[in-house]
């Protein structure tokens, strides 16, 4: 039999592998990786590895002896060119092929680059890769100031760093507010107050016409006519999925591979879980795209699981994080769209969470240095138990012994 | 480096050189612990590195900070020694540590 192979070796990928052998496949597995590095952690990567104090090795999920105990074929620096369906087997960039019995795609995402006058010019920086940050990592040690383009996650998280190693730092974000598409305006507003009350300089509804370079280093030309100087351009404009593959082979895709509820494509060979997926959510009962944690792991557990023909439905709560300063931020399920939202705790000891509900229903909630809310609210949505937005308001309600008693 | 005995769901006991500084979670993963999935990477966000820290050791290791004492109500067995491995930094005076490795895999 032709082995299983998994192209992508991020976090999904590594999962899939792993929940494979526990789930008992004992055949031949191959983890086929672009980058340079054993699967590591990419959420530090714009947090924590910035500040130079996390060494490269303490990033990887497992160190190489873990492949060699679970049997998995890892083989780094290697691109897949195509895949060939019709005789199941794959191109590589050496022109070589690979056959495949089954095939996992956990391709992951790719930062959507800047496409305003200048964007080629050097001192430009992303963050998505080992490799991005390890140079953006080096270059801060020489740097002053900072111009973040994007008032997302990364951006912020960026940000929030460059304050802590006493950097100025600018915000520019296209939106009337921070963070828009994933959490509300009281949230956006919290955070806005918050960067600024550290120092950061933040512009929302700003556009960026163009970016050239001066004397001092790269001037940012807003399109209000402001210009922002600084050494570093840090962008953080979101992800675009690598369904690339996918699409030049024929699967489905729409903004990402198309996957069912078990993390099957449209060919039934071949899975896909992770950042790349447009997947159909059990949970929130419609099609999504997930750029997450747990997303990667929890959709990989499922798309093991169909490949050893034990199929299980992906129907867990989605969860997400972001360290900004002291300040942690956890949401709990989907909250946007939402009709209503209650506020519990006081915003101004930075500790609070937001919980929204759409017709009545208790769908998410933020929670701001409240882990034991952002927790209890998990337990909620996974079990569906009802909250109403007086109880969620209310202080004195116990979440904590609701979401006990499911 | 001080000396930690991990002992694996199945009774299996593995005694490993853990640098200090690291978590007692890296300690773990790197040595090949079986149990542990760490699937945030040591954010305390997830609660997949909970062990029990031996009776004995309870004391000397301390109680879970907030933020863990929370994420620990995820967790699936929950006892007075549960600590998420996390959230455990190495020191030298943590030498002949003794941490039972809880379930970890729902």
């Amino acid at each position: 039999m032709n082995p299983y192979v998994v192209i992508g070796a991020g976090q999904a990928g590594m999962q899939v592998c792993d929940s494979l052998r526990k789930s008992g496949y004992d055949g031949e597995l191959i983890l086929l990786g672009e980058e340079d590095s054993l699967p590591y952690q990419r959420p530090p990567l714009s947090k924590k590895f910035l500040t130079g104090d996390l060494d490269r090795d303490r990033l990887l999920f497992r160190p190489a002896a873990y492949f060699d105990k679970i049997a998995v074929d890892v083989r780094l620096r290697t691109q897949v060119e195509s895949i060939d369906r019709a005789a199941r087997q794959i191109v590589l960039g050496d022109g070589s092929t690979l056959a495949y019995t089954k095939l996992a795609l956990t391709t992951g995402t790719r930062v959507r680059p800047l496409n305003c006058p200048g964007h080629e010019l050097d001192n430009i920086y992303y963050v998505r890769t080992l490799t991005d940050s390890e140079m953006l990592l080096q270059r801060l040690a020489s740097t002053e100031r900072v111009a973040v383009i994007g008032g997302g996650f990364i951006g912020l998280e960026v940000a929030a760093v460059a304050r802590e190693l006493e950097k100025q730092a600018t915000v520019i974000e296209a939106q009337e507010r921070l963070m828009a598409r994933a959490v509300s305006p009281v949230v956006s507003d919290f955070y806005a107050k918050l960067h600024r009350s550290r120092g950061v300089d933040v512009r929302c509804s700003s556009a960026v016409e163009s970016i050239v370079e001066s004397k001092q280093g790269l001037l940012v030309n807003l399109a209000d006519g402001a210009r922002i100087e600084s050494d570093i351009v840090v962008a953080g404009i979101g992800v675009l999925p690598n369904s690339e593959l996918a699409e030049n082979c024929g699967l489905a895709c729409n903004s990402g591979i198309v996957v069912d509820e078990y993390a099957q494509t449209s060919d039934p060979h071949i899975v896909a879980a992770g950042d790349c997926t447009m997947h159909f959510n059990g949970f929130l009962q419609r099609e999504i795209r997930l750029e997450s944690v747990q997303n990667a792991v929890d959709q990989a557990k499922v798309a093991a699981a169909t490949l050893c023909g034990q199929p299980q439905a992906y129907r867990q709560v989605p969860w997400f994080w972001s360290d900004q300063y002291d300040v942690k931020l956890q949401m709990a399920g989907i909250g946007m769209p939402f009709d209503q939202y209650a506020v519990r705790g006081d915003l101004a000891s930075q500790a609070f969470s937001v919980f929204y509900f759409r017709d009545n229903t208790f769908v998410g909630a933020d929670s701001i240095n409240r882990p034991a809310e952002h927790m209890a609210c998990r337990k909620l949505l996974t079990q569906g138990t009802t909250l109403s937005v007086a109880q969620a308001q209310d202080i004195d309600f116990d979440l904590k012994q609701l979401a006990k008693a499911g | 480096m001080p000396k930690i005995t991990f002992v694996e769901l199945n009774g299996e006991r593995k005694e490993c050189d853990v640098a200090c500084g690291l978590s007692l979670m890296e300690g773990a993963i790197q040595n090949g612990i079986d149990g542990i999935l760490a699937i945030c990477g040591g954010s305390c966000a997830c609660s997949t590195c909970h062990s029990y820290i031996d009776d004995a050791w309870v004391e000397k290791v301390g109680p879970a900070n907030d933020i863990e004492d929370s994420t620990l109500e995820l967790a699936l067995e929950r006892k007075p020694s549960s600590r998420l491995t996390c959230q455990v930094e190495v020191t030298e005076a943590l030498e002949g540590l003794v941490v039972h490795i809880a379930q970890n895999d729902s």
